[in-house]
């Protein structure tokens, strides 16, 4: 599918502004027949997020691992496949990159980190690897592929900790990562670590990589028209494969940078489904890198306000959730903008 | 050894089978209408979490679970007729328009939950269907706790299954939804009106689906809880797959998902060192081998997931 | 008597004019001929007629009353008919279930199969076109499925029968079955619109002709007032040579070969049997046959897009048959292919990344995996120029560019590669004469330069006129194959009998 050309991107960007604005709409609707106060929520709502340096360092901190699975969703469309399984793929990631930071606790930052960075990736990498093989060599629809997957590996991962890597007590996790693999916080006290320069390494990466490379060249024409690709010479089946790995890879650094950089350790359900989010993140942000980043960013602000406006005004997370979806129904469906846009003229 | 056997092959567990298979079944013929009329339809697995809240709610509301069923079977049919206006009116991708209906049931009925109960996880407890006994299958020893003792949703899902398939198979209305599906082109020439038919389709979807979900919730068990649906559309997308698009055969893809997650869940009571998380897997396991075999023996409608516009 | 009358249609489509302002009158039990070149509107006004496009301005009146046809329903309450180029046939279902679809006969709920059957099989006798109820439509032969359609517009009591470019899958003698039929339909009191680019065909079987050009009507005229020369000058607007000069010239040495390859599909019930052919340096082999006779089969298995269940293909002295698709494009070959639209090109993106569809790794383009963005923009102002693309230069989206000009990119840049073989598949197919003209001086340019040219073609004319030698493809197998055939031996050969008269030098088998 390929991003909108130039001239048209005002128009997407608008587009996708009003989505959100319309998906908000519908949630003032939502909050206001069930009693709440709209202005003093979305109030909160704009605080959260924005208010405070702290606030806004909790945004670009919800932020990152949004970054990555809109990437990595992103990416899989870019090829025309649904990575729905983004999910597993990161629970893999943050474990892989917990048990190999565990394993070499006197190892310097400068080795361990990137080393644990690849460990995740390359199991991320590995588990989105299966789906597009499947898909390459049989034809199943990597829609319920991924999607079980996901809870093969959510399971797979929670067996392998309890089983060989466990840290004695109650709870379920690893024992702490040594202090050698940690990420620096950006600003004290905030949990906001250099990660995020990762992930916007991982948007210029992707960036240059569709606009400069014969493979990028070549995974967008597989999802332009496979047909035209395959006469060309393209392998279509390997890119199939090409991108649902590098889909995984990116999906994986989502996990590997929240146990880097916050969590300190894998422990079971740690992720929010944020593997789902990023799919409301590929689409808002037209499957462009920069655009990933943005909507990104409109997410992770959401995020951190949705959570002010639950403690403070007791309105329940899940609005958001709803906003989400509401968010993917209508930047997906271009006429529906149109038809609202032509009526607002009138 | 004798409990393992127990499981696998146990009467108790064949019932199960057929218990659980209730709203896969149900949510894959719905699937079979839908990709008959060449639209791809991934929110199955909102309409079923839909109705299954919808179902509780109803019986909450009401005291009967009649009546719950049948707010489940009609919140069902208004997802599927909201999803047929974005896909068809509003030009949505059909399947980035299916997960984003899914990802909105989802926050909306935890929603919900919390502003109408204040709970979070587990709705209170609803009067759920009890089970009827069938008049003469009911008494023969055997057969009666396979076929002849269930809820009354599941008899009313195997009437769905076989009305389904007279309806897509041996009616005018079902040969046009197959046309449409098949060429559209064709189905515009002779004039039949395929936008009619393609948002009567996804509305049945929705209502067969939301009846599934009342199951899910009302059927064996009197509560909601978040998210519990966990995959059932999804996996029913994959029996309608491997049934060939065909009601009959959807319900028994369904029934063999359902199978190995009986089984899964009784192996999982006995101690047998297998670590639970594993066992767990195994209808997901199965979904999987089973889509990457079965796609290539079978030909889905030939204009499944096109857009077609009929141009005036 | 006037039974139709089409006044002042027009019909935009943003901003192409496909029908502007046209007037036509259609008399009872008459066969009119609509002619005009690909993109003159024909097809549009014809849709128009049967309620599938809306016009913009204009009035439709029928049996001396306006009507407004708003669908294909109400087309054929008013009894017109519309048999399609592309046929509205179900391949998976029967011939009864496609016959009565839409209008189908009921038992109560259910759909009475029995009676669509019964219906079938009179209706057929009443109009005397043989059909088999039972029988899978994708099992039926291209003839038999367009009687299917006819018969499917007579059933629903269509007096008005519109044919929108018939004969582009028959071979000769179907096309003669065809017209035999439509002159029964007139005889019994039918009327046929006729939708065609071919001037034989209308000469033949017209017995009034309008020329449509450029979305105008240009003339109505009667059969026998006229002659093809002057309904080709109507069509174009100048004069047109139809067979472009072609030199004498003794080929080189053998470039490509085919051996004894079979290929087998496995749903389609087509294989590739046997197939034996050798093309020389500075030769044109043509490929003639009906389509759905394995020509695709042999483009897909020639450019490595089909494996072969076995034989061998040589290029140049070396074995072919296991490199992949990319391989044999590295070592000179080269493809136009059959659908340029679907598989030509990728009409989302712009001219300039489907200048280099195919090539895109290699130098000067790329250099270790990276593009070259000026050598590219190079590039593709070179091709466009030497190739006459009309666009707006290389940022041009492909897919907003005209079926002559996509062809022209496609040519454009598999022609610039320096290729040693070269694989043309129905490369004129869709194009206007003037692009088609162009199109046939380039492939002869290609074979003064040395290349080795395959060229398939459903088009006798172009075949003849362009190959040194022709090979003719039936139900998978090369039939025959030598120089100097005339165009009834072809059609012969082409439905898989041997012409009684003197067999050309290389003999048929």
């Amino acid at each position: 599918m390929t991003p909108p050309a130039k001239t048209a991107r005002v128009t997407e960007i608008l587009h996708a502004l009003g989505a959100v604005v319309l998906a908000l709409g519908i949630g003032a609707v939502l909050m206001a027949a069930s009693g709440y106060n709209v202005v003093t929520a979305y109030g909160y709502l704009l605080t959260g997020a924005f208010g405070n340096f702290y606030n806004i360092s909790q945004t670009l901190l919800k932020m990152i691992p949004l970054i990555f699975t809109g990437l990595s969703v992103a990416i899989a469309f870019r090829s025309g496949l649904f990575n729905i399984g983004a999910e597993g793929q990161l629970y893999w990631g943050a474990f892989a990159t917990a048990v190999v930071a565990i394993r070499f606790p006197h190892t310097g930052p400068a080795v361990l980190v990137p080393l644990s960075l690849i460990a995740g990736a390359a199991a991320g990498g590995a588990w989105g690897m299966i789906p597009g093989y499947l898909k390459a060599k049989t034809g199943a629809h990597e829609v319920v592929t991924t999607i079980m997957l996901n809870t093969i590996g959510i399971l797979a991962t929670g067996f392998l900790l309890r089983v060989c890597f466990k840290e004695a007590g109650p709870v379920d996790q690893t024992p702490l990562i040594p202090e050698s693999a940690r990420l620096g916080e950006l600003i004290p006290y905030t949990r906001l670590t250099w990660a995020l320069f990762v992930g916007i390494g991982a948007v210029l990466l992707t960036d240059l990589m569709f606009k400069r490379t014969a493979l990028g060249y070549e995974l967008q024409a597989v999802g332009d028209n496979l047909s035209a690709a395959q006469y060309a010479g393209i392998d279509a089946d390997r890119m199939l494969v090409v991108s649902m790995t590098l889909s995984g890879l990116t999906a994986g650094l989502a996990g590997s940078t929240l146990v880097l950089g916050v969590l300190h350790r894998f422990i079971t359900n740690f992720s929010p489904g944020y593997g789902f989010v990023g799919i409301a993140v590929a689409v808002l942000g037209r499957n462009t890198p920069w655009g990933v980043l943005s909507a990104a960013f409109l997410f992770g602000a959401l995020d951190a306000g949705g959570i002010s406006m639950q403690l403070f005004a007791r309105i329940p997370m899940d609005l958001m959730t709803m906003v989400q979806g509401l968010v993917i129904l209508f930047v997906a469906a271009p006429f529906l903008i149109r038809r609202i846009y032509r009526h607002g003229k009138r | 050894m004798n409990e393992v056997l127990d499981a696998v092959l146990g009467l108790n567990t064949f019932a199960a089978a057929i218990r659980i298979s209730t709203p896969i079944a149900l949510a894959a013929t719905g699937g079979a209408f839908s990709e008959r009329a060449g639209i791809i339809n991934i929110g199955l697995e909102g309409m079923l979490l839909g109705g299954a809240f919808s179902g509780v709610l109803g019986a909450y509301l009401s005291g009967s679970p009649w009546l719950g069923a049948l707010l489940a079977v009609m919140f069902g049919g208004v997802l599927g007729y909201l999803f047929a206006l974005f896909v068809l009116r509003f030009r949505a991708d059909q399947i980035v328009a299916g997960i984003g209906l899914n990802i909105f049931v989802l926050g909306a009925t935890a929603w919900l939950m919390q502003v109408i109960w204040g709970t979070r996880g587990v709705s209170p407890n609803v009067n759920g269907f009890g089970e009827i006994v069938l008049p003469i299958i009911g008494h023969i020893p055997v057969v009666d706790r396979l076929l002849g003792i269930h809820s009354p949703l599941i008899y009313g899902m195997f009437l769905l299954v076989a009305a389904g398939w007279i309806l897509l198979f041996k009616t005018p209305l079902g040969l046009r939804i197959r046309i449409i599906g098949e060429h559209p082109e064709a189905a515009d020439a002779a004039g039949i009106p395929i936008r009619r038919i393609q948002y009567a389709c996804l509305v049945l979807s929705g209502m067969l689906s939301g009846l599934g979900g009342a199951y899910l919730s009302l059927g064996h068990l009197s509560w909601f809880s978040m998210n519990m649906s966990a995959g059932r559309g999804y996996m029913a997308l994959a029996a309608n797959i491997f049934g060939r698009w065909n009601p009959v055969g959807g319900l028994a893809a369904s029934g063999l998902f359902a199978y190995t997650d009986a089984v899964q869940m009784r192996l999982q009571g006995l101690n047998l060192g297998i670590a639970n998380e594993l066992i767990q897997m195994l209808p997901y396991l199965l979904t999987v081998v089973v889509i990457s075999g079965a796609v290539i023996r079978s030909r889905p409608p030939a204009a499944l997931g096109r857009r077609y516009d009929p141009n005036r | 008597m006037k039974i139709l009358e089409l006044k002042h249609i027009t019909k935009r489509f943003g901003g192409l004019t496909a029908n502007d302002g046209i007037d036509l009158d259609i008399e009872k039990g008459e066969v009119h001929c609509l002619l005009g070149e690909n993109g003159a509107g024909k097809t549009t006004l014809m849709k128009i007629l049967f309620g599938m496009v809306a016009a913009d301005t204009g009035q439709i009146v029928h049996d001396g009353r306006p009507v407004s046809l708003h669908n294909p329903h109400a087309a054929l309450r008013r009894g017109i008919g519309m048999i399609h180029q592309h046929f509205m046939l179900v391949d998976r279902l029967s011939v009864a279930d496609n016959l009565v679809a839409g209008c189908e006969p009921r038992r109560g709920f259910l759909l009475d199969s029995k009676k669509s059957e019964s219906q079938v099989l009179s209706a057929a006798e009443t109009y005397g076109l043989r059909v088999n109820p039972k029988e899978k439509v994708e099992n039926l032969s291209v003839g038999e499925q367009q009687r299917l359609e006819i018969l499917k517009a007579l059933y629903r009591g269509a007096d008005i029968l519109i044919l929108d470019e018939p004969t582009s899958v028959l071979t000769p003698q179907e096309v003669r079955d065809l017209f035999s039929i439509i002159r029964n339909l007139t005889a019994a009191g039918k009327t046929i619109l006729f939708i065609t680019h071919k001037l034989k065909e209308t000469m033949a079987i017209a017995d009034r002709i309008t020329v449509l050009r450029g979305g105008k009507k240009i003339a109505t005229v009667r059969k026998d007032d006229t002659d093809p020369g002057r309904l080709a000058k109507m069509m174009i607007g100048r004069e047109v040579f139809l067979r472009p000069a072609k030199p004498e010239k003794p080929p080189g040495a053998v470039v490509f070969e085919a051996k004894q390859v079979c290929a087998s599909h496995p749903l389609r019930h087509l294989r590739l049997k046997n197939i034996t052919l050798s093309i020389r340096a500075g030769e044109i082999l043509g490929i003639a046959g009906v389509e759905g006779n394995g020509q695709l089969e042999l483009e897909e298995a020639i450019m490595g897009l089909r494996p072969i269940d076995s034989g061998g293909i040589v290029l140049n002295g070396r074995p072919i048959q296991r490199l992949r698709t990319a391989e044999r494009r590295a070592a000179g070959m080269v493809h136009i292919p059959s659908d340029r639209v679907r598989r030509g090109m990728i009409g989302s993106q712009s001219v300039e990344n489907n200048l280099i569809l195919g090539v895109h790794r290699k130098k000067p383009y790329a250099k270790r995996g990276v593009l070259q963005r000026p050598e590219i923009e190079s590039y593709c102002r070179r091709v466009i120029e030497a190739f006459g693309i009309r666009c707006r230069g290389g940022r041009d989206t492909a897919g907003t560019l005209s079926g002559g000009n996509q062809q022209k990119l496609i040519l454009g840049r598999e022609l610039s590669q320096e290729p040693v073989f070269i694989l043309a598949a129905h490369p004129t197919r869709g194009v206007d004469i003037g692009a088609v003209e162009s199109i046939h001086r380039l492939l002869l340019e290609k074979r003064n330069e040395n290349k080795a040219i395959l060229l398939i073609s459903a088009e006798l004319d172009e075949l003849l006129s362009l190959s040194d030698r022709i090979a003719v493809l039936y139900e998978g197998e090369v039939v025959a194959e030598g120089d100097g055939f005339t165009e009834e031996a072809l059609g012969l050969l082409m439905t898989g009998q041997t012409p009684r008269e003197a067999t050309p030098r290389d003999a048929a088998r």
